[in-house]
């Protein structure tokens, strides 16, 4: 009897499935849950309740990321609320045995930045987080999504978690991007096809010759956004590129070449059947920009500000106008004229060593304008420090911007890095909400090269033509 | 978990789509670390104005929506962060129901997590809700168990449940508890899969 074909994400759930009781849905097997100080608390207190135990600490590994501070470490903690969510955290890992990258170790950072970095994520893994931007480590071939509180619960004292079999879909995408064109500009690009629902109820697997030639870090950028379009999960197949990735880092397995043997029977076999199917072209994505407050209200920076009333849905008008209403735009206004007050270089979309190096490439011998408030945040220990070793925060104080210390910072301004009402920023990170990076802010999401040239110019530019020195 | 059974309540129509849980709760309000006292913070940024007064704009301030159970929005709803503040902040409101063409992932699992009950219609059906609840108070009766939703008058459509989540509901089950039962699978699976008290999937730890 010969098996049919399966995908990548059949494969990884088939392999994970510890149960199907009679009329209850699926358990699935989790092999690593990763915890942050915002979405844990309600979850320990909720086995301390219950008189329950982590059922496999040693899978389970948290870090403070929402909440930090990103100035001066050494610095006592101002927000007592943060303070006391960051002390829960640590005192929940103490008593629960649960491995903690605090805020004074070394390899503290945003919680997606930190997992593939040190290795903790791996192909074939099931990972989850009590945050929607899990998706990022699907980019190494696992299959990894967010859950709530409960679940987070759930998983601590199971190690399963009850999961519908989500359908799977695959986005191709053929050809190749054009020079200057970013892993970001791709995925808003797609996104803005597929809407933010688009992704409802689907894993989204990501392939294509133009996937394939992706950097980890650029398919980690394109995975973090799949929760955009509504997708539970974003998935690339796991390649020579995940796997040189993955060689020599902490928690890599020992036996490597075993491991590798084992990654190589996970991408899709020829004939799977996906549930859906779509296909574009790397060659069509041109710098990207967002106008509204979604991330599918996207257009290219050779546009304009899109007039709602051409929609063809109603809701879509209706979210448009709004839409312009709080960011304060009118229609037919060129993109490459819209002024900024901040730019944020960070997040766990965009944080990691190669966007900051893109970004330095952009300053250099340049000055951020009077007008613009600019600030890097790293997304882990780690990258701030490799940037550090490469020169990349001269780069950046020289022209003016601030260097920070990792964490999620005013990706959703948990901390004291906001924005003030009416203020407009670039910014780097994956969510355009309205008040998301401060009550009143008005965000533009684009790639970190875009938010660099906005800070030294002023307004948005098209990085295709940018002047570098 | 409350169990819920049938539900009866006023309708606070939501005009909007892609109602993002950032809008549901704003996350300066996501500090706390118990799982109540979120619903004075429920949709925090429309329903006040800056100076912090009561915007009367915003539907749920209008009179004839006090006291609402059922949420009625468009399409996409809770899309975003994974919060589950968000079902809590609605489920503090007072909120056992929201009614939407389509919801988010995330969101839609955490309703279930706090015996609160999101029912997807078509847009159709919640237009003409609409319609119904935007000229002064308008009651919805919930029956879980039978799937049904009707007004006083004569709208009246079953609704679709997956049927897990439906006994789960009805009976206010512990999610843990129930998977619990299920402890030996867990620990052949572990077995099987040569897991050991210090994982051998993630390798030796430093
Ligand atoms: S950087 Fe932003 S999106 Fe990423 S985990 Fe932090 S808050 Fe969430």
């Amino acid at each position: 009897m010969t098996t049919p074909p399966r995908t990548l994400l059949e494969k990884i759930w088939d392999e994970h499935l510890v149960a199907a009781p009679q009329g209850e849905q699926p358990m699935l097997y989790i092999d690593c849950h990763l915890v942050h100080e915002v979405t844990s608390p309600q979850a320990f207190e909720g086995l301390r309740l219950a008189q329950r135990r982590i059922r496999r600490p040693e899978a389970t590994f948290a870090t403070p990321d929402h909440n930090v501070p990103t100035t001066d470490r050494r610095l006592p903690i101002t927000d007592l609320i943060s303070k006391q969510q960051i002390d829960t955290l640590r005192s929940n890992c103490q008593e629960f045995g649960v491995r903690l990258f605090d805020l004074g170790d070394a390899d503290q950072g945003i919680v997606h930045i930190i997992g593939p970095e040190l290795g903790i994520t791996q192909p074939g893994m099931t990972i989850v987080c009590g945050d929607s931007h899990t998706a990022t480590h699907g980019a190494l071939g696992a299959l990894a999504f967010g859950i709530g509180t409960s679940e987070v619960e759930h998983v601590l004292a199971t190690q399963t978690l009850r999961q519908s079999k989500p359908r799977s879909f695959e986005v191709r995408v053929d050809g190749a991007l054009h020079p200057g064109i970013t892993a970001k500009d791709l995925v808003l690009f797609l996104i803005g096809k597929l809407s933010t629902e688009g992704g409802t109820g689907y894993v989204i697997e990501y392939t294509g010759p133009c996937i394939r030639k992706l950097t980890m870090e650029e398919r980690m950028t394109v995975c973090n956004m799949s929760i955009e379009a509504g997708a539970r999960a974003g998935m690339i197949a796991p390649d020579d590129v995940t796997f040189d990735y993955l060689r020599g880092r902490d928690f890599a397995p020992p036996d490597f070449a075993a491991a590798v043997a084992r990654w190589k029977t996970l991408p899709s076999d020829p004939d799977a059947i996906y549930d859906r199917l779509e296909i574009y072209n790397g060659g069509d994505v041109v710098p990207q920009v967002t106008w509204g407050t979604n991330p599918a209200q996207v257009v290219g920076i050779d546009s304009v500000v899109p007039n709602p009333v051409d929609f063809a849905d109603p809701s879509d008008r209706e979210s448009g106008v709004r839409a312009l209403d709080y960011m304060g735009l009118s229609s037919g206004r060129p993109i490459v004229e819209i002024p900024l007050d901040r730019v944020f270089i960070g997040s766990c979309t965009n944080s990691r060593i190669e966007d900051l190096r893109a970004a330095a490439r952009v300053v250099r011998g340049y000055r951020v304008v009077s007008s613009v408030h600019a600030m890097v945040v790293p997304g882990s220990g780690r990258v701030k420090r490799q940037a550090e070793q490469e020169g990349l925060d001269r780069l950046f104080t020289d022209a003016g911007f601030e260097w920070r210390e990792a964490g999620c910072s005013m990706c959703l301004g948990m901390n004291p890095d906001t924005l003030a009402p009416g203020e407009r920023c670039a910014s780097t990170s994956n969510r355009n909400f309205e008040g998301r990076q401060g009550k009143g802010g008005r965000t533009h999401l684009v790639s970190p090269a875009m938010a660099a040239a906005a800070a030294v110019s002023g307004h948005f530019v098209d990085i295709r033509q940018w002047q570098y020195r | 978990m409350q169990p819920f059974t049938t539900h009866t309540g006023i309708v606070a129509p939501l005009d909007r789509a892609n109602v993002d849980t950032d809008q549901i709760i704003p996350k300066q309000f996501l500090k706390r670390i118990e799982r109540t006292g979120f619903g004075q913070f429920l949709f925090f940024d429309w329903r006040s104005l800056p100076d912090g007064t009561p915007n009367p704009d915003f539907e749920l301030n209008r009179p004839e929506y006090a006291g609402a159970s059922i949420l009625l929005a468009r399409r996409n709803f809770g899309c975003g962060s994974s919060r589950e503040h968000a079902p809590w902040a609605l489920a503090d409101y007072g909120f056992r129901v929201v009614i939407a063409p389509t919801f988010a992932d995330i969101f839609f699992s955490n309703c279930f997590q706090n015996g609160m009950l999101p029912i997807r219609l078509d847009e159709q059906d919640v237009e003409t809700l609409f319609q119904r609840a935007s000229s002064g108070p308008y009651r919805l009766h919930v029956d879980l168990m039978a799937g049904t939703l009707s007004d006083d008058a004569d709208f009246s459509r079953e609704f679709q449940i997956d049927p897990f989540r439906r006994t789960c509901l009805l009976n206010g089950l512990d999610a843990i508890a129930l998977s619990l039962q299920q402890s030996d699978k867990i620990a052949a699976w572990e077995a099987s899969h040569g897991v050991l008290p210090v994982s051998d999937v993630l390798g030796n730890t430093r």
